[in-house]
């Protein structure tokens, strides 16, 4: 899923003041899994955002609203009746959210309300970690499952680097090694033997230094 | 002969060679860089010059090798994969080898993070295995990683990084034997102060034939002090300084620290001089280079000998 972190409650009275009427809105796809854009975080930004205001003296008008996705037309289209109310609409969607708001609705100030962070999973309740950048040519299969892009810190291909220590990256005794993960992974798998090889220079057309990507299907499309 | 760089000429002739290491100044001070040098001059085959090491800015290493140049050294062209794309790399190769840069030193670098702008983006479009092989097809092939013809021929001794004190250990000689399959001519070590895993990996990569491909250069980086012991053991990744090291160094007075350090690496080097597989010793006198005369004087590898 999508990973992100909300921003500071001090960010965000900052990004919408001046602003009179103000909706706060939500997303259920993966800021939902990872508590941090659901209906229930929706709730608990717009009675802080309330509350600030309120004690600044600013106007306190703050609604709140969840879509079942910002990333899809068809239910950014339910803000359709709503959109032109508001001064300022504080998506806490992933960065798409903002985006396809901003997109539809030309007139209204739309403000991310949280950083999206990552493409990760949740290794325990309240913990989550990257897995995939989206290179767009996975590769994990040759390395134990584990990818060296996305999580060696320099995305070395052949590691790992002089750095490793104790199953750590140089970069910090918290980060883990993958490198030092995969050699495990693989010697345990009898596999060893495949990391003798050197992989070459990666194409990095798919990923985004291909520029902005974009998919088009001739089976789905209409 | 790949180079024929002086460090190339002096190993093939099955010379016990000797390098050094400079690390330009944090600014465009050539005198500096001169004065340096000075120390080094007559004294190594060929010196290092570091890019950017540490990820902290400093003068380019392309033009302080040139500045050594200038001054009659040859310089040992450090490379690093996480400020250029391969763009930016192929070309510095082709502007290095036009200016008279014969070593190359290929690294992947240390993470932006602890360096001196941690903020910034970090590139590793390839990593340091990768960046041997582009400069091997570029000298060998005279081709670009797109496979077309380039104009010239940089002849270039390509040079690999090895750090036998990383973990995990297991995969330390088969990532060297990588890199020598990728390019490398000649591998200098990380700086070593475990003699006993030195060995071991010396052993193993003996018992591979990976000295018979490639000339193995070890690593010696004597001790100023029982700080810098400490520090090293405690803050370098991958730096294996074992408690008899420092121990060693805290038997003497203070002001004897500096001395011991020297004698050290001095007993260290007579070791590789008889190390099975050790083609010569890097002598990396970091911000000392004023004392590496002592150390490769006392090693007894004094005068240098002269190849043509």
């Amino acid at each position: 899923m999508i990973v992100g972190d909300s921003k500071p409650l001090e960010e965000i009275l900052s990004m919408i003041e001046g602003r009179d009427k103000v909706l706060v809105l939500g997303c259920r796809g993966c800021v939902t899994v990872c508590n941090v854009g659901g209906e229930k975080e929706v709730g608990i930004l717009a009675s802080a955002l309330r509350i600030s205001r309120k004690k600044a003296g600013l106007p306190p008008t703050v609604e709140e609203m969840t879509l079942e996705r910002q990333c899809d037309p068809e239910y950014v289209e339910e803000l359709a009746d709503v959109a032109e109310k508001y001064d300022a609409i504080v998506s806490i969607a992933c960065g798409v959210g903002p985006q396809f708001v901003a997109e539809r609705f030309r007139d209204v100030a739309v403000f991310p309300g949280i950083n999206t962070t990552f493409i990760g999973g949740a290794l325990e309740h309240g913990v989550w970690a990257e897995r995939c950048q989206s290179c767009g040519n996975c590769l994990v299969h040759n390395f134990g499952g584990l990818c060296p892009i996305a999580r060696c810190s320099k995305s070395l291909m052949n590691g790992p680097c002089g750095g490793s220590a104790s199953g750590n990256c140089e970069i910090s005794p918290e980060v883990p090694c993958v490198w030092d993960q995969i050699v495990q992974k693989m010697s345990a798998m009898g596999r060893l033997q495949e990391l003798e090889q050197v992989w070459p220079n990666k194409n990095w057309l798919t990923a985004r230094d291909g520029g902005p990507r974009k998919r088009v299907r001739e089976d789905l499309k209409q | 002969m790949k180079a024929g760089s002086n460090l190339e000429k002096m190993l093939s002739a099955g010379h016990f060679a000797v390098t050094g290491e400079l690390g330009p100044p944090q600014g465009n001070n050539a005198e500096e860089v001169r004065h340096k040098a000075g120390f080094l001059k007559g004294i190594v085959e060929s010196v290092n010059i570091t890019d950017n090491q540490t990820a902290v800015v400093r003068m380019a290493s392309w033009a302080a090798c040139k500045i050594l140049i200038d001054e009659g050294l040859e310089p040992n062209y450090q490379m690093v994969c996480r400020d250029r794309n391969r763009l930016a790399l192929m070309a510095d190769i082709l502007g290095a080898t036009a200016l008279g840069i014969k070593n190359v030193l290929c690294l992947s670098g240390d993470h932006q993070r602890f360096g001196s702008h941690p903020e910034s983006k970090n590139v590793y479009d390839l990593d340091s295995v990768q960046l041997l092989a582009a400069f091997k097809k570029m000298r060998d092939e005279k081709k670009f990683l797109n496979d077309k013809d380039l104009d010239g021929s940089p002849e270039i001794f390509i040079g690999a990084a090895s750090n036998p004190f990383a973990d995990p250990f297991e995969f330390r000689v088969t990532r060297l034997a990588k890199k020598i399959a990728a390019g490398a001519d000649f591998v200098q070590t990380q700086c070593i102060y475990n003699m006993d895993k030195f060995r071991l990996f010396m052993k193993q990569a003996v018992d591979r034939g990976l000295h018979e491909k490639c000339y193995i250069l070890a690593g010696v980086t004597p001790m100023k002090s029982v700080g810098m012991a400490k520090y090293m053991a405690k803050f370098v990744p991958g730096m294996d300084v074992p408690e008899s090291v420092v121990k060693r160094l805290q038997s003497v007075d203070k002001k004897q620290q500096a001395a011991e350090g020297i004698k050290m690496a001095i007993e260290q080097i007579e070791e590789f001089k008889q190390m099975d597989g050790v083609a010569g010793v890097h002598v990396m006198a970091i911000e000392w280079e004023h004392r590496a005369k002592e150390i490769i004087e006392g090693a007894g590898l004094l005068p240098r000998p002269v190849v043509d």
